[in-house]
């Protein structure tokens, strides 16, 4: 299942990139569970790591953890908004 | 076209005006307009750049405007947010809010900016004498927008 990831504001900085697309491994199925496996990557994607202040956005609308990604999504991670 | 992300500036005045052309039935137009102010906190702000996410920050103002014509009756609502790079005194985000009576145009405008502050995927990166830093969310404006979702609130 290939995925797209967007990382956006102080979280594309931390990790270092703005986007990457590859193949997820088997028993990743949800939000939460593919920023577990970025996370567990180490280094600069630590900045993921569960207790950091994280939102994420599936197809481009805000997604929850629980959410599911499917194959070709576009997920995005990025630090709460502050626009205005 | 209700929703604009855009990088020029906009004019108020012309804004204002459009919200009511052409019709005799508002009798009220409320409008917010957010600027660049030059503090941050004890430091100075010599200018900010806006960060957003083209697409979804479309998409999600659209949702922000048609959830305030859900709960009010609205004749005319404009939303203008601008990114890119910004210096104290330049206009951020326009507002504006035509309707019949002056609070349902009062209330959905703040409505609109509450819930833009907390669901419209925009980020401000400050530059300071320190360096450049990213504005971190303020829990005000979780509470700010927290407040609509009462249901006694809701009127």
């Amino acid at each position: 299942m290939n995925v797209k990831v967007l990382y956006f504001a102080s979280l594309r900085d931390a990790v270092g990139r703005a986007e990457e697309s590859f193949a997820v491994p088997s028993g990743v199925s949800t939000v939460a569970e593919l920023r577990t496996f970025l996370a567990d990557r180490g280094d600069n994607w630590s900045a993921l790591a569960e207790g950091r202040n994280i939102r994420a956005a599936r197809n481009q609308r805000m997604a929850d953890p629980s959410d599911p990604v499917m194959p070709g999504d576009e997920i995005a991670f990025f630090p709460p908004v502050t626009g205005g | 076209m209700s929703v604009s992300v855009q990088r020029a500036d906009f004019d108020v005045g012309a804004e204002i005006a459009a919200l009511s052309h052409g019709r005799n039935d508002v009798g009220a137009v409320a409008s917010f307009v957010g600027l660049v102010r030059d503090v941050s906190g004890a430091a100075g702000v010599s200018a900010m750049t806006l960060e957003h996410y083209p697409g979804m920050t479309e998409n999600a103002l659209e949702e922000i405007v048609e959830e305030a014509r859900d709960r009010w009756e609205l004749l005319a609502v404009r939303v203008i947010h601008r990114y890119g790079r910004l210096e104290p005194g330049d206009r951020i985000v326009f507002v504006g809010v035509a309707g019949g009576h002056r609070g349902e145009a009062f209330e959905a405008c703040e409505f609109i900016m509450d819930y833009l502050k907390t669901r419209a995927p925009f980020w401000k990166l400050e530059e300071t004498p320190d360096g450049a830093h990213w504005v971190d969310a303020r829990d005000s404006d979780d509470s700010a927008a927290a407040r609509w979702d009462s249901p006694e609130k809701q009127r």
